[in-house]
């Protein structure tokens, strides 16, 4: 159908041979040569007029036109190669950052966990007074698992930190302990050898692990022979009996290489008040999550019955695990992708206000292509391959920018955030993304096709022929063009409030006392092998010449150990009771931080009463505690807290701890945390193998890092030293203020470009409004009229339109606040003076934008104006 | 439809029946297309006139409708030429159309004769 079976030439060929033997027969008849050839030609009549009909019979018509149209499109844009540029790059700009964000929102919201049926996966966690989403224990999950009716399977997992035994020496290696059924329950199956048996979480089983790729890649080269070697893991031997899929991720785990069937060998797990454990589970066929979250709020009633000792007011949690992944992040990529959908919006109505200028250039083109007998239609189909052209050109540069950003962006990550957005990994121009770019391109191919048809119809195409065209059709455009540039400057005021917004929030949380000394301060993670410190002695004992060799360092003020680093999380907690107050039943949650003696003084915090505790105050001497200020002032209002006493909720002898000191409050949880109460115990009376070591020092903490770890390991080579940092780094990076900073510098960057795009679209508008009104100017000054007083009307054409734009930019700022209010920190969504200094900024830029027009139209010569036509 | 100045009695071709004609040309033997042209003005003792323009796009019709086939030859005095000839299809047709056209001619000679009976019995 697209191919001609027959050329036109051969077409025409047949018409020459016609009349030629039309000519001959005419001459045979008596005609002359010229009579008969004339006569010929003229009995056939119109020949040209039948070679188009055959061209135009054997071709489909609206193809040739299109192919026409974009042949003339792409003309017109390589004729005006400015204002293609502009349009297409301001295009590609808003298109790019929309695909982008977008990418991002797909990878993270849209596609779907790489698990079975991931829909039926859910989180399930215990739930306290304190907080909505705690460990599980050991015990409980065990009941849960057998009592509850709403899940086909229950698994747990908990983080563990394995020194992993090389020729080297120990290898700090991330692993998880997870119950046998816990890759079954995610629908996964390994890629090589074999799952967890049921059963081989139990004591008397084998020590058995479950390797990722990539530890098989690394470690055994990838050879298949990996299947029954022996790692050893914290000093114990480990059978590797299978490798997990390539594309394996979880992102609740800290990228862990390991997997461990998960044996309740540790003390923790012996009792039913330690928690220490998460609990996925798959919903049964058609259960939805609230049945199964009040099948579980009855479990831990019963529970809470059966032993109100440790179940007390303990309660579940049950969620999407989707939810659980993602709900962090979620708000702030659809904050994100709105503000790259406002950024579109301006590019679109730029990119509309520029089209508008040019139709409005062409209309003297559009009246001639009229009078020669194009329809309307016709025009109207132009425009459309015009816009379509731009669009095109708009989303294959958009595609490529949005390519080159999502690198850029994805680079930008930190390794630490990557592991716990391992969904991310998804990231690029899938299907998906393609789609939503097909949707972009399509509305906004049709936003600048409708744009120029609308003009063209608003106005009569013949009003081009005559004279210049500066009738009502010019006004129309100037009160549409400033419309739209209302619309600009009003999208641009949303955006830059929502940056200032977060800016100042930003810089509320990076500003936030911490209560201690942040500079100078190096953290290292130390984990003592399982082997040679079989219980608190020996960790006691080691850790102290740990400090001593530490402390004895060049370059090295002070040094203390905690069982969590300051400014983290609120994460340890324990639960006390206070000695000879009336017990309700109720007891108190406390944030619980094992540290050493040297710790407060490395930190420097402010003691407020009391003492800190003493070196030599170890399990041999009566149990002592310090608490932070909040615990002070929330347990002991009005009285002085040391001398006092506090246990366990049953107050048992053993957990008997006398307070001996006040310290002011310092950040213990992350920046955006309220402050807690916390209770600091000597670590000497309750060590642990694992712990952070924090070092003053007098010298740039990086060189003081580099040496941390050799002087450690020559104390003992099987010491896992890992994450070595410094406080302020570790703050900076923290998850709390990377999500802030990266929404703040990503909203920041789209406010920036929106205002540059619409003080170049109000500097078209008023520039186009002073060329058309030239004449109108040059007769006002020719009449008498002041420059500064047409300089004085330009700008207040320009301020109109800036100041409704401001005013109706304010008005939606406040209801996208409210939107933005859960991301912030320090600052409310109605923050007056961001919205002043927004307002400011724009009215400032607006100006700047109107004053060249302005000075333009003040120096106009009126002679000129006038004789210009 | 031309330029050509057209006598009183001339009758411009009806719709569809230039295909009709020119198949029936054809079965005489292989014709150009203004052999086909002269036939028809002359076979029709000069009442039809036909439009060489819509002659050429029909021989183009019909042979797309593989009616008709077409090579390039020479004519009797050895001008290149395009001639047609009639395809068994294109019999068919030729059968066809002509019993449709009977049936037409008939019907509207039956009304047209009979009018003016049929309108006075009503009446």
């Amino acid at each position: 159908m697209f191919k001609r079976k027959r050329s036109l030439d051969d077409f025409a060929e047949e018409i020459k041979a016609h009349l030629e033997l039309e000519a001959d027969e005419l001459k045979s008849e008596g005609a002359t040569e010229e009579e008969a050839r004339r006569k010929a030609r003229v009995e056939f009549g119109n020949a040209q007029a039948a070679r188009e009909r055959f061209y135009l019979s054997s071709r489909v018509e609206w193809l040739d036109n299109l192919v026409r149209d974009v042949r003339f499109a792409f003309r017109q844009l390589i004729k005006n190669p400015g204002f293609s540029f502009a349009a297409i790059a301001v295009l590609a700009l808003g298109i790019g950052a929309c695909v982008a964000i977008f990418a991002f929102v797909d990878a993270a919201l849209i596609k779907p966990l790489p698990y079975a049926e991931p829909q039926r996966l859910v989180h399930v966690t215990e739930r306290d007074v304190a907080a909505p989403k705690v460990n599980i224990s050991y015990l409980d999950y065990l009941d849960w698992k057998r009592l509850n009716t709403t899940l086909s399977s229950l698994d747990v997992f908990t983080g563990w930190d394995a020194l992993l035994s090389t020729p080297t020496g120990a290898e700090p290696v991330p692993a998880e302990r997870v119950s046998a059924g816990f890759f079954r329950t995610l629908g996964v199956a390994p890629a090589l050898g074999r799952d967890f048996w049921p059963g081989e979480d139990s004591l008397s089983a084998p020590n058995v692990v479950v390797i990722t790729f990539g530890f098989w890649q690394r470690q055994f080269g990838g050879r298949d022979d990996v299947i029954g070697q022996t790692v050893k893991l914290s000093g114990v031997p480990h059978i590797v009996i299978g490798v997990l899929p390539k594309d394996f991720e979880f992102a609740l785990g800290d990228s862990p290489e390991i997997w461990a069937a998960m044996k309740p060998d540790n003390d923790c797990e012996k009792h039913r008040d330690c928690h220490d454990l998460y609990a996925v589970g798959r919903l049964k066929d058609g259960v939805s999550v609230q049945t199964a979250l009040a099948n579980m709020q009855s479990i831990a009633r019963q529970l809470e019955n059966q032993y109100p000792d440790t179940n007390r007011d303990r309660g579940a949690s049950v969620m999407l695990l989707s939810n659980m992944i993602v709900g962090e992040i979620r708000p702030i990529l659809l904050l994100l992708l709105s503000g790259a959908g406002l950024l579109l919006l301006i590019a679109c109505t730029n990119v509309s206000s520029l089209l508008l200028v040019r139709s409005e250039s062409r209309k003297r083109e559009m009246a001639v292509r009229g009078a020669l007998g194009a329809s309307r239609g016709r025009i109207a189909r132009q425009f459309v391959t015009e816009g379509m052209v731009l669009v095109g050109g708009g989303v294959a540069a958009g595609l490529a920018f949005a390519y080159g950003a999502m690198q850029i962006l994805s680079r930008l990550i930190s390794k630490q955030m990557i592991a716990r957005m391992p969904f991310l990994h998804g990231l690029g121009l899938n299907p998906h993304v393609l789609l939503f770019v097909g949707i972009l391109a399509l509305v906004t191919a049709t936003v600048f096709s409708i744009t120029p048809i609308l003009h063209l119809l608003s106005s009569d195409i013949h009003d081009g022929l005559t004279e210049g065209g500066r009738t009502s059709a010019g006004t129309l455009w100037r009160r549409i063009g400033g419309r739209l540039v209302v619309i600009e400057l009003a999208t641009t005021m949303v955006l830059l409030t929502g940056a200032g917004l977060l800016s100042k929030s930003l810089y509320r949380l990076l500003h936030v006392d911490v209560g201690f000394q942040v500079d100078h301060l190096a953290t290292l993670h130390i984990r003592l092998p399982g082997t040679g410190f079989p219980g608190d002695p020996e960790q006691v004992a080691f850790t102290r010449r740990l400090l001593n060799r530490v402390e004895s360092l060049p370059g090295v003020r002070a040094a203390g150990v905690t069982s969590v680093s300051p400014v983290t999380c609120a994460c340890n907690s324990d639960w006390v009771r206070i000695a000879g107050r009336p017990y309700t039943g109720n007891h108190i949650t406390v944030n619980e931080r094992d540290v050493s003696e040297g710790f407060f003084s490395t930190l420097r915090t402010k003691l407020l009463s009391g003492r800190y505790f003493s070196d030599a105050e170890d399990a041999s001497k009566p149990k002592v505690v310090v608490i932070n200020h909040t615990f002070a002032r929330k347990y002991f209002p009005g009285e002085d807290p040391v001398g006092k006493r506090i246990g366990d909720p049953t107050l048992s002898p053993s957990s008997m701890k006398q307070i001996v000191g006040v310290v002011e409050d310092f950040k213990d949880g992350a920046l955006d945390d309220v402050q807690e109460p916390t209770a600091y115990y000597p670590f000497n009376q309750n060590a642990s193998s694992g712990y952070v070591l924090i070092v003053r020092t007098s010298q740039d903490e990086h060189t003081v890092l580099q040496t941390l770890t050799a002087a450690i390991h020559q104390l003992n080579l099987d010491v896992g030293i890992e994450q070595g940092t410094t406080m302020s780094d570790q703050i900076n990076d923290s998850q709390t203020a990377y999500f802030h900073r990266s929404t703040a510098y990503l909203v920041g960057g789209f406010a920036g470009l929106a205002l540059v795009l619409s003080a170049v679209g109000l500097y078209g508008v008023i520039a186009y409004s002073v060329s058309q009104r030239t004449r109108e100017i040059g007769v006002r000054m020719a009449l008498g009229a002041q420059r500064s007083s047409v300089h004085r009307m330009v700008l207040r054409e320009a301020a109109w339109l800036a100041a409704a734009g401001i005013a109706i930019g304010a008005v939606c700022s406040l209801t996208f606040g409210r939107l933005l209010q859960g991301l912030l920190f320090g600052v409310r969504a109605w923050d007056v003076s961001t919205l002043a200094a927004v307002a400011t900024v724009l009215g400032v830029s607006a100006f700047f934008a109107s004053y060249i027009p302005a000075h333009r139209a003040a120096s106009v010569n009126p002679m000129e104006a006038l004789r210009s036509e | 439809m031309t330029t050509q100045k057209s006598a009183d009695d001339r009758i411009a071709l009806l719709q569809g029946t230039l295909d009709l004609l020119i198949l029936k040309t054809l079965v005489l033997g292989p014709c150009h297309g203004q052999g086909v042209a002269r036939s028809i003005q002359s076979q029709s003792e000069e009442v039809f006139f036909v439009d060489h323009g819509s002659l050429y796009l029909a021989l183009q019709r019909l042979e797309n409708k593989k009616w008709i086939s077409a090579k390039w030859g020479l004519s009797k005095n050895n001008r290149k030429a395009r001639f047609y000839s009639l395809t068994a299809k294109g019999r068919e047709q030729l059968v066809e159309k002509t019993g449709e056209w009977e049936r037409l001619t008939r019907a509207m000679g039956l009304i047209l004769s009979g009018n003016a009976e049929s309108s006075g019995k009503e009446a």
